[in-house]
């Protein structure tokens, strides 16, 4: 079963900037990999939940304690751009 | 057995113990051992001399004054490059993380560290751990120690390779479709991935998150154990790791297999399946069944589609865990007039072809109007394969199987046909969709000189059994090749 | 021409004042440097996992419970998918389609009408950091560069969604207050709106009077006070109800309130955000709440402001009164309480507390006013030893000294003369002054009194009991 791709949207909403020669090449492996996949379509799985988590634990909270925040210094120190205690990053095009 | 780099972990703790050697002789001796082999195998990405000499010290000073921390003090091990280290360089190897210096220890490297494991360095993956060759790496491939011209699998290759090469005494991969068995398998050293949640993924750079698992590489299932129970146990830090108490499977180690059921995975041979590993897989049947264990063939037909349920899921998992990697807080920037561009370059520049395509991958199976027909029912039929685990697991204790359909292939023989390569994580990948305990153990060669791993897979939490069957077949195995490239180099020593 | 009927609902953030953020142990504060309270989780670095927070999550239990919803018996985390620079980890953490509460519903008040406002669901989810843009006056599309403070990042945020319910910008605007009097009650919150601790955004279409479907829907945001929430929704209905009537569409969109034009406008679209590609958190575990914790926490919920509003209702007080009064500041409902028990009229006294005593305590702070003080306030009125604005006066004074009324009255020297024979005589003494006015009033001239009544309060310095002096200026007029 053929699968229908629209890439450049899905390029879109991974937020990869892809040239079209990269789209095409793209497309055409998930086709095929997808088709692979999609056998599970044929899996008779009626009266079945998902799992989302292998071993079925529940809960797993913690205690609303505070414990001590990262040296600011060392955080931006790995970033890109910073300014006064701010990561900076180039305006934004969409509110 | 002359050199030091190529003891196992409880050998070298012998010697430590004895004072027949120091954590700086160990370490001293790996390190020897990568100048000699790295260049040709690439197994690390970040060799941490300074750090490890240092905790060598450390290691060799609390000796003196018998404040030794136990059996992995003064270790000389490897850590796959997607391990969070504060302040050494973890870069997943990908383009996007070059340079990045965590602020942070995961809680593996904190209990290793605790432990007073000297951390030797990093080790090479594929990208984010994606593959099953660690070819993927923005930083180059690493070569099998036993053949430099096939892979060592992956995505834990630098691993493996590290550990068979002498250039680590064992080391710690992740596992979320095979990645420490396969490559285990690949380089003739036991791999083993745990059950889901025993071991903290705290700090492990998520790829599929609902099954990663943090796991040993070692020369012996014993040294696997040792690992293991190093760094096993509840995590606060990760809501998924699990609260109740780890399987204690040191004393199953030494009772061998009569009357233990086993089952023979009928869906894991056949087609594509190289003679040799059948053979292996047959012969080492053979045996288990002549000390004892009562063997039976069984069937899991999901285990046919695990595949596809599989490479639906992880992507999706991985197309949000990936989204995080932005050119905002850290790692790679490219510039762009807006910040939107500015993401979308650096993505596109950052990831390689394979983060590139799961990324896609998983952004399409999620995306409105295929959810239920991809995602939503590769889920349902992970749970259909969860059921016929736990009714085959009433009918057998342990399950074996071929770790991987073949032995290493060549570089470059499935890069271009990523469907060929999803496959040869075939054997491996239902322990994940499961969260089971599964462990890979080298049984021969084939007529290449090539390793062929054997697995075994027990139920959630069923560890004792699984080490019980493991140490049967590593004592009817007796494996004890070693790849050419250590003669020749242990002739230079 | 057509009649048209608003269709409103409401969807509020509330960011819980719980220690700790939602998933990680950073403090959760506010005004203080930028990126200080950060960790791996809440900055979204390689390899964190998050940990839900008990207390935010008991939290939204008491919310749910408050607002009358069910509390699912499992509920699940979601991933919520879209690239935004100050959304560390370019999904946000939410619940789809498995909320911890649905179903419930809030009386509102407005004009003395009660109102029910159905509550489709509340979720648990987390906030994110903070843009600031540099540049062109801080507005978005000129700015140069943006600035990001990510100690908001991961506050635990519960959203409370409204059904369709409102009919009107009035109802929109009490419905709003009334939540958040109930989430002040539940104290969970600081809920304060300046500062973006409760946060509204308004869902409006309008159709036909007497259509069955809904019309075209706009998501309106950026109202920081109740009047903007008020204004914004008035202002999108009569713009939606032009367009309809001008014979153009209502397109589907989210529109920015912008409060010096006071109009809403059109915001760009984030690309793609119509497909957020929710799919279950595999890092958090689904949220199982023991019946007997919902159950306890349901007997510990305090009175809320509907059931209260209902309460001083019962007792008399009109249901205007009786709305404000139930919202307002727990101390002035300590003494209303103890001064309606003291014997004061319940209505009277309502009036006195949301009123006089509101101001009073508003200009000077101060805890010095017992009910039993306000009780004997009221009663001097009432006896007619003290005028309203004496008293007003008085009460001001009490406040400031913590003095009994009668105390303070004397002080003053505040309190009405009621000795009858005083007022005969000054009575007496004026209508012998006035014979014109008299014998006009004897004519039938009865506004006359009015002048007289004045002229004896002026003869006894104004502590005269104005009702006393009008019935002995009448009875004195007829002899
Ligand atoms: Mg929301
Ligand atoms: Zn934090």
């Amino acid at each position: 079963m053929p699968v229908e791709i629209d890439i450049a949207h899905v390029a879109r909403l991974a937020r990869l900037a892809l040239s079209e020669e990269e789209l095409s090449t793209y497309r055409s492996q998930l086709g095929v990999i997808l088709e692979h996949a999609a056998k599970v379509q044929s899996v008779p799985t009626e009266g079945l939940e998902p799992t989302a988590h292998p071993l079925g634990l529940l809960n797993g909270f913690r205690e609303d304690l505070v414990r001590p925040s990262l040296d600011r210094d060392e955080v931006l120190a790995a970033a890109p751009d910073s300014a006064d205690g701010y990561f900076v990053v180039p305006p934004a095009l969409e509110g | 057995m002359a050199d030091l780099a190529d003891l196992t972990v409880a050998t070298a703790g012998e010697r430590l113990a004895t004072g027949e050697a120091s954590a700086a002789d160990l370490l001293d001796a790996v390190i020897r051992r990568a100048s000699l082999t790295e260049a040709e195998l690439h197994c690390y990405v970040t060799i941490d001399h300074d750090g490890a000499r240092r905790a060598a010290e450390e290691s060799d000073h609390r000796r003196s004054r018998s404040e030794s921390r136990g059996p992995l003090d003064g270790i000389p091990l490897a850590l796959k490059d997607n391990f969070c280290t504060r302040g050494l360089e973890t870069t997943c190897s990908s383009q996007i993380l070059s340079g990045y210096r965590p602020p942070y220890d995961s809680t593996v490297v904190a209990r290793l560290r605790d432990g007073g494991a000297v951390i030797v360095g990093k080790t090479n993956l594929d990208e984010f751990a994606m593959g099953s060759s660690t070819e993927n790496s923005a930083f180059g491939p690493t070569r099998n120690p036993w053949n430099p011209e096939r892979v060592p699998g992956g995505s834990s290759g630098g691993s493996a390779a590290a550990v068979a090469a002498g250039s680590a005494l064992a080391a710690f991969g992740s596992d979320t479709g095979g990645s420490i068995r396969q490559p285990a398998a690949l380089c003739g050293v036991v791999g083993f991935k745990p059950t889901y949640g025993l071991v903290s993924r705290f700090g492990l750079v998520a790829f599929s998150s609902s099954f990663d698992q943090i796991g040993p590489l070692a020369r012996s299932v014993a040294d696997a154990l040792t690992l293991f129970e190093a760094v096993a146990g509840h995590d606060p830090l990760d809501a998924t790791s699990y609260p109740g108490t780890v399987p204690e499977a040191r004393p199953s180690l030494e009772t061998g297999v009569k009357d233990v059921r086993i089952g023979l995975v009928r869906e894991l041979s056949g087609e594509g399946y190289e003679p040799a590993v059948t053979a292996a897989t047959n012969d080492m049947v053979a045996q288990l069944e002549a000390s004892g264990a009562i063997v039976s063939e069984v069937s899991l037909p999901s285990f046919a589609i695990a595949l596809s349920a599989y490479y639906l899921i992880a992507p999706a998992e991985v197309s949000a865990n990936l989204a995080r990697f932005d050119g905002v807080r850290y790692g790679l920037r490219v510039t762009g007039e807006t910040v939107e561009e500015m993401m979308a370059r650096t993505r596109a520049e950052g990831f390689g072809p394979e983060a590139t395509r799961r990324i896609l991958l998983g952004t399409y199976a999620l995306s409105a109007g295929y959810y239920d027909a991809f995602y939503g029912q590769a889920q349902r039929v992970r749970t259909k394969l969860i059921n016929e685990l736990a009714n085959v697991f009433e009918q057998v204790d342990v399950l074996v199987s071929p770790a991987s359909p073949t032995t290493a292939f060549e570089l470059g023989a499935k890069t271009q046909d990523p469907l060929a390569m999803y496959l040869t994580d075939v054997c491996t990948i239902p322990a994940n969709l499961a969260g089971t305990p599964a462990i890979s153990i080298p049984v021969g060669l084939d007529a290449d000189g090539l390793p062929i791993g054997f697995q075994v897979m027990g139920p959630a939490l069923g560890e004792a059994r699984l080490f019980q069957v493991a140490a049967e077949v590593e004592r009817l195995a007796t494996f004890d090749h070693r790849p050419e490239i250590l003669a020749a180099a242990g002739d230079r020593l | 021409m057509t009649d048209w009927e608003p269709v409103v609902g409401i969807e509020v953030h509330v960011e819980l004042k719980t220690a700790s953020k939602m998933f990680c142990g950073c403090a959760v504060s506010f005004g203080e440097d930028p990126n200080t309270n950060i960790c791996p989780v809440c900055l979204g670095l390689p390899g964190a996992l998050p940990v839900a927070n008990a207390a935010a999550l008991e939290s939204i239990v008491r919310i749910g419970l408050a607002l009358h919803c069910q509390i699912a018996p499992q509920s699940v985390f979601h991933r919520k998918n879209y690239f935004y620079a100050d959304l560390p980890k370019n999904f946000q953490v939410s619940q789809f389609d498995s909320p911890v509460a649905i179903n419930g519903w809030l009386d509102i008040n407005l004009d003395g009408t009660s109102n029910r406002v159905g509550i489709e669901r509340a979720h648990m989810e987390e906030d994110t950091g903070k843009s600031l843009h540099q540049g062109g006056g801080g507005r978005i599309h000129s700015a140069t560069s943006t600035r990001l403070d990510f100690n908001r990042s991961g506050v635990p945020l519960v959203e409370i969604v409204s059904r369709p319910d409102l009919r009107s910008a009035a109802e929109a605007r009490a419905y709003a207050q009334d939540l958040r009097a109930l989430i002040a009650e539940l104290d969970v919150s600081d809920a304060r709106m300046e500062e973006g601790s409760i946060r509204f955004d308004a869902n409006v279409s309008v159709r036909p009077v007497g259509a069955g479907e809904l019309g075209t829907k706009v998501e309106i945001k950026n109202m920081n006070s109740f009047r903007s929430l008020e204004r914004a929704v008035a202002s999108e209905i009569e713009r939606q109800i032009a367009l309809l009537e001008g014979g153009s569409r209502v397109i589907q969109e989210t529109r920015h309130w912008d409060e010096e034009a006071g109009s809403t406008r059109s915001m760009r679209t984030k690309e793609g955000s119509s497909d957020y590609r929710y799919f279950t958190e595999p890092d958090l575990l689904p949220l199982v709440f023991a019946a007997d914790t919902v159950d306890r926490l349901h007997s510990d919920l305090p009175e809320l402001p509907a059931d209260r509003r209902s309460r001083f209702e019962g007792m008399g007080v009109a249901a205007g009164t009786a709305r404000v009064l139930a919202m307002t500041d727990p101390e002035l409902r300590r003494i209303f309480t103890e001064a309606v028990a003291a014997g004061s009229d319940p209505m009277t006294t309502a009036i006195w507390v949301t009123g006089e005593l509101t101001a009073v305590l508003r200009k000077t702070p101060s805890s010095k006013v017992a009910g039993v003080g306000l009780a004997g306030l009221l009663a001097m009125v009432k006896e007619g030893k003290l005028s309203s604005s004496a008293a007003k006066e008085v009460l001001t004074e009490m406040v400031a000294s913590g003095d009994e009324a009668s105390v303070v009255a004397e002080r003053l020297d505040l309190l009405l003369v009621s000795d009858t024979n005083a007022i005969e005589a000054a009575v007496t003494e004026v209508l012998a002054a006035q014979p014109h006015a008299v014998a006009r009033y004897r004519s039938g001239e009865e506004k006359v009194i009015g002048f007289l009544v004045g002229l004896v309060m002026r003869s006894t310095g104004g502590k005269a009991d104005p009702k006393l002096v009008n019935e002995t200026l009448r009875r004195q007029l007829v002899g």
